[in-house]
């Protein structure tokens, strides 16, 4: 079962996972990005296209689904605003066995940050307002997905 | 050649619009190229696309180089590097 969604309300963790894990699956592995509030920052607003950005997202999650054997996999993703503390991404994978699921979370973190059209814009309590900036580090994390065979 | 274009993030802030539809002048071939001809247009134009390498292109979903032919029609996003996750 595969379930990609992106919303601009507020993504309800403890309902997905349990909607998530009713499969019983043996091996699950999770990830949830937040909102950090550090330098006085006060909204963060995640841009994307209405259409590229859910597509995006549901090719991801069908390159992760075929390369790893997985009985579950829930990739949500929030657009709009948000304030520190709120959950911006949540990844969930399941497998019969531990490695193809914590893979399979990890391959969906990294590439999500390179491949799929959002844009964080970072506003802080003294004024300042900014586009954030892609850096190195997460260009070669999801380059070692090209490399490894799996 | 009639393109529509959409902006996004600071691309989108700077040209002031968030999508156009366009038609390019002959030799305008490729996404390089296309990006190369809204920097001469006008200020937006110069103010958003003087830095090739900071844009990144999607041909009708598809993420493109700028070696990219352009197609007879379509949308062209234009776009920042992501910063999702």
């Amino acid at each position: 079962m595969i379930r990609v969604a992106v919303g601009a309300g507020a993504i309800d963790v403890a309902a997905e996972m349990a909607a998530h894990h009713a499969g019983g699956h043996g091996a699950s592995a999770s990830f949830v990005g937040r909102v950090r509030g550090d330098g006085g920052l006060t909204e963060l607003f995640l841009e994307h296209h209405p259409v590229l950005t859910p597509g995006g997202l549901e090719q991801l999650a069908a390159e992760a689904a075929a390369r790893w054997k997985l009985a579950a996999l829930t990739l949500i993703h929030r657009v709009g605003s948000m304030a520190p503390g709120e959950t911006i991404v949540l990844v969930l994978a399941s497998s019969a066995h531990r490695a193809e699921a914590l893979a399979a979370v990890e391959f969906l973190i990294d590439r999500l940050k390179t491949d799929v059209m959002l844009w964080k814009r970072e506003a802080f309590a003294d004024g300042r307002v900014g586009w954030v900036e892609q850096r190195d580090g997460d260009h070669a994390r999801a380059e070692r997905w090209e490399q490894s065979a799996d | 050649m009639a393109l529509t274009l959409s902006y996004f993030a600071w691309v989108r802030e700077r040209m002031g619009i968030a999508d156009e539809t366009v038609t390019p002048p002959a030799g305008v071939a490729t996404i390089g190229d296309l990006i190369g001809w809204l920097a001469e247009r006008d200020e937006p134009g110069t103010w958003a696309f003087s830095e090739p390498a900071q844009i990144r292109a999607a041909i009708d979903g598809r993420m493109a180089g700028a070696g990219a032919l352009l197609p007879a029609r379509g949308e062209i996003a234009l776009f920042p590097p992501v910063t999702g996750g």
